[in-house]
């Protein structure tokens, strides 16, 4: 089922929590709209899955308009953050509500569930209650819940924010083999760039209540389309400047070619990753000369501060591997240039 | 469940004794008393004092109108509980003060008053007596005011457990395609169990004991609108103080195994708070 959203808006009392939003999802695509917490993707979430009325603009489900059909004409599934299990039912009837709504047969609903429970590998413990599981578990009771009738969508509210480190990892790779199997459209909110990039084939990124960039992650990653995803997603150092002469701008030892269509002296904001520094303890070419001030170690990388003269400072980072055989030493003297970077007209963003 | 708390903050011993000191001061020893006191009846005298005609109809009446009473609080008490959490309007703080008066007002104020309104002659008697529903000196009397006293319980032990209950839960019934009283019915009612059984074993309990608001408004014609508080009362002011004693062991006999049976009922209800 294709998901099409045309014009959505929802203001609360004049905040906009939903401003125009448009897009549209294909049949069995794994989207993840990221943003930051009240950039209004929950909200979106919420109005696809039908527990918010849109104040305007229109949701197709399957080219259907069902901007005001019920929760249950949409056939959509819905995982919340916080789990939201029935306290007082047992993870069996929890997984059966949906079912039991729908006034199945009870020999249906034990074949369901129990297919459920092996889905989620929890067979053996449909007598327990929610109470009596761990946060991984009771995520996957909620996932096999929404599962449960059959819907042809999958939406899901930060389905892994409340959880650690590792048990997310898990439930990322448990989320995209589910997909691989039901190849059902699925559509998760999350605020964890990472966790965008590592499960969703497509990305919506949100800001204050508007969609800034749909792209693939790569798209996201490399060729951010505004400010804001330039610092949201990765890292980035980020350098305001001037344009110094035409097509041309200098910070510090650092030239940059800008678009010749910007002016002479027009300010502007340059990023850069990180990575995207390259780094050498001889010089080659092109590279400005600089001393390691700080030294962080990043697990897979070590991140360097660089001191550049003149008060500026710019952040390198470098796979472990390459950084121990350079032999860089924090005070040590070493070359970099920046082989990739962004540039944004400072006004643009007011 | 274990016996004994394992927790970080010591003085289990110290509060445990605390607890059956003062349990025993306050509660068991008068109760002992009463039914030491009782005792200088023998079993047979006994019997027949607990079981006379009049006494029995007494009984009937107290138990049975305190369950009506109870019965009543536990749906408007939830209603009541359910308007003051989830919405907002003007006057709800004085509403939600209101919710106490039965506490604090005293019982034959409340009695009086009570008897006022619903007498033949009354505000709301005058409008019922015409479509024969006399209320004031009849056991439904007793029932209006059993119901009075017992609504802040109520409403008091579902407030706070509606406050907590969790919004989301109600939404993924909904997303899973409950209609309201779906929801309402298989969700939150039974979210609300527990503390929706307290809150009406509590009215009952002191419907059972009630004795100022009601000896105004029923009357108590003998066999017909008398309560055992009052019988008891009677019994003391006629200086039978074992006859006394024996109805109140009887009393206290038949409202332990109630509650004791609710308190059973509770724990059944309560299972997915085990953690």
């Amino acid at each position: 089922m294709s998901i099409e959203v045309r014009g959505l808006c929802k203001h609360y009392n004049g905040f906009k929590a939903v401003h125009n939003v448009s897009a549209k999802l294909e049949t069995g695509s794994l989207t993840a709209l990221l943003g930051p917490s009240g950039s209004g993707k929950s909200t979106l979430l919420r109005m696809i899955a039908g527990l918010e009325v849109p104040d305007s603009g229109e949701i197709h489900l399957t080219g259907r308009e069902a901007t005001f059909a019920s929760a249950k004409e949409r056939n959509v599934g819905f995982v919340f953050q916080h789990y939201a299990l029935f306290k007082h039912m047992t993870v069996f009837e929890n997984i059966a509500f949906g079912l039991r709504v729908r006034k199945q047969g009870e020999r249906g609903i034990q074949d369901r569930v129990f297919e459920l429970l092996k889905l989620i590998q929890l067979t053996g413990y449909e007598k327990r209650y929610p109470s009596q599981l761990s946060g991984g578990q009771r995520q996957r009771v909620a996932v096999a819940r929404a599962l449960a009738p059959r819907p042809e969508v999958l939406l899901l509210d930060e389905p892994f924010g409340a959880l650690d480190a590792k048990v997310r990892e898990e439930l990322r790779e448990w989320i995209l083999r589910l997909h691989e199997e039901t190849n059902m459209t699925t559509l998760f909110v999350t605020h964890d760039q990472q966790e965008a990039m590592e499960v969703a084939g497509r990305i919506l990124i949100m800001n204050h209540g508007e969609i800034e960039q749909d792209g693939t992650p790569i798209e996201i990653f490399d060729q951010p389309a505004t400010h804001f995803i330039a610092q949201f997603v990765g890292e980035s150092n980020f350098i305001d400047t001037e344009v110094s002469e035409k097509g041309l701008a200098v910070w510090g030892p650092f030239r940059f070619s800008v678009a010749p269509s910007l002016p002479v002296g027009k300010k502007i904001r340059i990023y850069f990753r990180p990575n995207d520094v390259y780094m050498t303890a001889q010089f080659e070419t092109l590279q400005v000369r600089a001393r390691i001030a700080k030294t962080r170690f990043k697990g897979t990388t070590i991140e360097y501060k660089l001191d550049i003269g003149e008060d500026k400072y710019i952040s390198a980072q470098i796979p472990k591997g390459v950084a121990l055989a350079s032999g860089f030493k924090e005070g040590g003297e070493v070359y970099a240039a920046i082989t990739a970077f962004h540039v944004f007209p400072i006004d643009a963003e007011g | 469940m274990k016996f004994k708390s394992t927790g970080i903050l010591p003085g289990f011993g110290l509060t445990m004794g605390f607890t059956l000191a003062y349990l025993s001061l306050i509660v068991l020893i008068p109760l002992a008393a009463l039914i030491l006191k009782s005792t200088t009846l023998t079993w047979a005298q006994f019997v027949q004092e607990v079981t006379s005609p009049r006494v029995m109809a007494s009984y009937k009446l107290t138990f049975g109108a305190s369950l009506v009473g109870a019965l009543i609080n536990s749906v408007f008490g939830v209603i009541v509980a359910w308007v003051l959490v989830r919405y907002e309007f003007p006057g709800k703080k004085l509403v939600d003060a209101m919710v106490d008066l039965p506490f604090a007002l005293p019982t034959a104020v409340a009695g009086i008053t009570l008897t006022a309104l619903y007498a033949p002659t009354g505000w709301i008697g005058r409008l019922l007596e015409p479509l024969g529903i006399p209320v004031a000196y009849t056991p439904l009397g007793v029932v209006v005011a059993l119901t009075f006293i017992g609504l802040p319980f109520v409403v008091r032990t579902l407030q706070p457990v509606l406050e907590s209950l969790d919004p989301e839960m109600e939404k993924a019934a909904v997303s899973l395609g409950a209609g309201r009283w779906y929801t309402v019915t298989r969700v939150i009612l039974p979210t609300l169990a527990p503390a929706w059984i307290t809150g009406s074993s509590l009215a009952f309990a002191r419907a059972v004991g009630e004795y100022g608001s009601v000896v105004f408004i029923a009357g108590n014609m003998p066999m017909k609108t008398e309560i055992t508080p009052l019988l008891i009362i009677t019994k003391l002011e006629q200086y039978d103080y074992a006859g006394a004693t024996s109805i109140g062991v009887v009393m206290l006999v038949i409202s332990f195994t109630l509650l004791l049976a609710i308190n059973w009922l509770q724990s059944r209800t309560g299972v997915h708070r085990i953690h």
